[in-house]
């Protein structure tokens, strides 16, 4: 908390996962929290619940990220109830596999849509009060299938790729005004989303397990807070060493 | 939000930001080159920002094309003050 501004964090697609692990992490450390959700209000709401009978803050927003309108709505309440959004993790996403000749336009748009181009709106609604503020953190959470080929996921891995591409640009942007942009790339990490997808990932991983949503969370909120003031453009990959 | 500020309080804001955006303030004038006082893009588009939110008055990326000093960036302004 050493000298920070007073603002929130949002957290999207926090139902649920790595998000709702980022949630409770970031939480913990002592901001007030908006729970982004599409669907599942029951996990957000659990998440949020979870948070503040810890002592925290925490709202549960509805609102799908990949519709332009509700960025707005989204900072909005957040900004209303706990002061300006000075922490964005842009972590919804959604996968439409398939091999390449069998992805259909809409399956490619979707992927695209929600992990990236719902990525860029919101950092660059997040960006205006942080350039005030003098302060601001975002952590998108990429992939490693971003930088290491997984037939079948040419839009998630493309979707992926840019999130990188986005962050390392954005961060060089703002640098000087204290905002930092980083990444954060997951391995295989046990969670619904990833069912069915691991099998034969898990034993080239040298750590010779899964990745928690924790082993996620406790990066992004070290790359949230105070003492990662001079760490941006990266990409932390979260494999186990995987991809080492 | 005002929508009756005058050209002197825009002028006086601007250059209010410019001393927080690290800008000498004996270099701060009406005639100053954004450039010649290390003001770069970012500190432009914060300084939009500024203005979009004080006074109402949105600036595109076109809109600042060609804008390089102090006195071409209240012009803008209050040409378009609602």
């Amino acid at each position: 908390m050493n000298g920070r501004p007073e603002g929130s964090a949002l957290v999207t697609g926090a139902s649920r996962g790595i998000g709702a692990a980022i949630a409770k992490s970031l939480a913990r450390d002592g901001w007030p929290v908006g729970v982004n959700y599409r669907q599942d209000a029951e996990g957000a709401e659990a998440v949020a619940k979870e948070i503040t009978d810890a002592g925290g803050r925490a709202l549960a927003l509805k609102g799908d990220v990949a519709d332009p309108e509700t960025v707005e709505a989204l900072f909005k309440k957040l900004e209303d109830e706990y002061g300006p959004v000075l922490v964005l993790v842009n972590n919804a996403g959604v996968r439409a596999d398939g091999l390449s000749p069998q992805i259909d336009d809409e399956d490619w748009q979707k992927v695209i849509d929600t992990n990236l181009s719902a990525a860029f709106r919101l950092t660059r609604r997040a960006l205006r009060p942080m350039i005030r503020a003098r302060y601001g953190r975002v952590v998108n959470i990429a992939s490693i299938v971003g930088q290491r080929a997984n037939p079948g996921q040419a839009n998630y891995a493309a979707s992926k790729a840019g999130l990188v591409a986005l962050t390392k640009t954005v961060a060089a942007e703002v640098a000087k005004r204290g905002v930092t942009v980083n990444a954060v790339a997951p391995g295989l990490i046990e969670t619904e989303m990833t069912e069915g997808i691991g099998e034969n990932w898990l034993e080239q991983v040298p750590a010779r397990r899964a990745g928690t949503p924790e082993d996620v969370a406790e990066c992004v909120r070290f790359l949230a807070s105070d003492g990662a003031a001079y760490v941006t453009g990266v990409c932390l990959t979260v494999d186990g060493g995987l991809t080492a | 939000m005002s929508t009756t500020a005058t050209r002197e309080q825009i002028e006086q804001r601007v250059f209010q930001a410019l001393e927080e955006f690290g800008a000498e303030p004996d270099q701060i004038g009406p005639d100053a080159e954004f450039e010649s006082m290390d003001v770069d893009s970012l500190d432009l588009v914060e300084l939009a920002q500024i203005v979009e939110d004080e006074y109402g008055v949105q600036l595109k990326g076109e809109d600042m094309e060609g804008v390089t000093t102090v006195r071409q960036a209240v012009d803008l302004v209050v040409s378009k003050l609602p």
